[in-house]
């Protein structure tokens, strides 16, 4: 287990208070000075040798990110956006992040700022964390109060401003490009890549857009060294992530450990284990949502990296660990999650927009027990004709959680399906309804 | 893609007040001069909690000419993100989760309550007037699960008799106390927690 020395967020449960009093007790801006004079490259070297990787889902990483930003400002100034639109089920850090350690995202807003030459930094909080987007605007009026920001920040000679930019319930406007169109003023779909962000991004000049923990673990990383950051975890796996262990676990929690991780330590150690003990659970969703499940024969063993998760045919995403123990109907899950999906899709790219209902319209019969066994590989079928056809992840983020529920419940929803043609007894087949009528009364 | 519907009933004209007319300002200044549209979203906001938690459509008009975007943008925007609502849901607006992680931990019951005492339907108002409920997709505070949102505050670890405190109190017209239903303060686990204890103590 992780030492608490090495814990980066050291206030994650809020023991000592959130005001830039207390965090500058827990260490929070000692010599951002000193490591903004040492330079961009140094600051973009150390990032790279610590092996960061983004911890918003994709895993890309962030030293290299970070030098995709042109090394001189020409006539389009540079901007940092930070995307705490967290609206992936399951994941709820960048919360705890915003309420109880905003001065760790707001000195990370500066070195990061420094690094990509942005004077400009929006930071993109979803609209329902209205209450945390107020704490982490008084968080930056006592920074600027202090001048840890605004001109000539931290007395080293670089001026930086932060605003804060609400969401309003949209799902798609956690991917980047989708994030900048939503700041641009417009409805948030994806734009085409390339052009990336980084050369062309928020009002058409180059942007690195980054997730809330990524940033805020930057200023520890400088601080303590990047071969301290490195030294955690596992090779190209390292540092340390806060894990959101929520479902049917006995203490649902947030907590901080090392990457690489085993998962059942993770639930019986930290989240009290399984509701009806380990032999009770059913799968555990490791990475949010979008993430493929995991049968329980593959939780005994696998460890909670980017790398093991991949090869086990999942991936860690924002690391929302849902545990569904064997008292849930698996299929109603992933259902209620293809549900999730159709109702966020953006409506850009047809296989996702279309593709999303038929998914989830064809769950809720298996769940009902209305399918037959050719819907089976029906569903399948739509699942591969949405991953990869779209503009944005969106399509693979909505499919795979269907495709891991093929891939292991298959047995399940064979069980309660049958092999005539429900045709005969009921007309109103709900998947062949337009969509808008099935939903009058909902609207 | 949320599906709207525009309330038949609007007012005439809509003005700002004039504290807010002074944080629209604010909200334009945050944006370079000549992308004064940036602040679509923010203006929509300040609409929606000056006027009871809805839009009418000459607010949009109102917001289109102060930040001199096209109607139909504004309405584009308006009609595309989910928080903003285009027909009266009452002053307070009850929205309870009940995607996944909601759903296992039982918001089925919070639902049921909402029925029960609120109305029969989502989106439509109580008897009295004063509230409304609706389902919505994942809040992002899955650790305090089951949960919802009653206007801006988060009602965390909810069980069927906070909840129905919760919705009696709304009822009569009071805003309940927003939190935790068990008192937990933050994310850490309710027992045997198992982390930053050493820096606790020290």
């Amino acid at each position: 287990m992780l030492k608490d020395k090495d814990r980066i967020f050291q206030n994650l449960y809020n023991d000592f208070g959130w005001e830039i009093d207390k965090s500058l007790k827990r260490g929070d801006w000692t010599n951002t000075k000193s490591i903004i004079l040492k330079g961009k490259e140094f600051i973009i070297k150390e990032i790279k040798e610590s092996e960061l990787r983004g911890r918003g889902g994709a895993g890309f990483p962030t030293g290299l990110k970070l030098s995709f930003a042109p090394k001189e400002v020409g006539s389009r100034p540079h901007y940092l956006v930070i995307n705490a639109d967290e609206s992936e089920p399951g994941t709820c850090k960048d919360r705890d992040i915003l309420r109880y350690e905003p001065q760790k995202l707001i000195e990370g807003c500066l070195l990061s700022s420094y690094a990509i030459s942005a004077n400009i930094c929006y930071i993109y909080i979803r609209g329902e964390y209205f209450r945390e987007g107020q704490r982490l605007q008084e968080a930056i009026n006592q920074a600027y109060k202090k001048n840890y920001i605004g001109k000539n920040a931290c007395d080293s000679g670089w001026d930086l401003d932060i605003y804060i930019h609400y969401g309003a319930g949209a799902y798609i406007c956690g991917e980047e490009t989708a994030l900048l169109e939503s700041i641009e003023g417009k409805k948030g779909q994806p734009r085409l890549k390339p052009p990336f962000p980084a050369l062309v991004g928020l009002y058409g000049c180059p942007t690195i857009v980054n997730n809330v923990e990524t940033v805020a673990v930057i200023p520890t990383i400088l601080r303590r060294g990047a071969k301290w950051f490195a030294s955690l975890g596992k090779p190209k796996n390292t540092g340390t992530k806060i894990f959101c262990i929520s479902g049917n676990v006995n203490n649902p929690c947030n907590v901080e450990e090392e990457m690489g991780i085993p998962l059942k330590d993770l639930i019986e150690k930290h989240a009290g284990g399984v509701v009806g003990g380990w032999n009770n659970l059913q799968a555990v969703i490791p990475g949010g949502s979008s993430m493929p499940l995991l049968p329980k024969n593959i939780c005994e063993t696998i460890t909670m990296d980017f790398d093991s998760l991949t090869k086990a045919n999942s991936g860690l995403g924002t690391a929302g660990i849902v545990v569904i123990n064997k008292n849930q109907d698996i299929i109603r899950c992933i259902a209620r999650i293809a549900r999730f999906y159709k109702h966020e899709s953006c409506g850009q790219c047809t296989p996702c927009r279309e593709g999303c209902g038929w998914m989830w319209r064809m769950l809720e019969r298996m769940a009902d027990g209305e399918s037959t066994y050719k819907e089976i590989d029906l569903l399948y079928d739509v699942t591969k004709q949405i991953e990869g056809h779209t503009i944005c992840a969106f399509g693979e983020g909505s499919s795979w959680p269907v495709q891991g529920l093929l891939r292991h419940f298959k047995k399940e929803i064979e069980q309660r399906s049958h092999e005539e043609p429900i045709i005969n007894k009921k007309t109103n087949i709900p998947y062949l309804i337009d969509q808008h009528l099935l939903e009058k009364d909902n609207a | 893609m949320s599906l709207k519907k525009v309330s038949k009933t609007q007012p005439e004209f809509f003005n700002f007040t004039n504290e807010n007319l002074k944080k629209v300002k604010i909200e334009i200044n945050k944006y370079p001069k000549e992308r004064k549209s940036s602040a679509v979203m923010a203006l929509l906001f300040l609409v929606q909690n000056q006027n009871d938690n809805w839009i009418p459509l000459p607010a949009i008009k109102k917001v289109a000419e102060i930040i001199s975007m096209p109607y139909i943008k504004v309405y584009e925007v308006a009609t595309f993100y989910s928080m903003f609502n285009l027909t009266p849901v009452g002053k307070f607006f009850v929205q309870v989760c009940t995607t996944t992680p909601c759903m296992i931990r039982g918001s089925k019951k919070i639902t049921d309550i909402c029925k029960k005492y609120i109305s029969q339907n989502q989106n439509e108002l109580s008897n009295n007037k004063v509230c409304s409920w609706t389902e919505v997709e994942c809040l992002g505070a899955c650790v305090n699960a089951p949960m919802m949102q009653i206007n801006q505050d988060y009602f965390e670890d909810l069980n069927e008799n906070k909840t129905q405190e919760i919705v009696e109190k709304l009822l009569k017209g009071e805003f309940p106390d927003p939190g935790s239903a068990t008192n937990r303060t933050s994310n850490a686990p309710e027992k045997n927690r198992t982390t930053l204890l050493e820096v606790k103590n020290a």
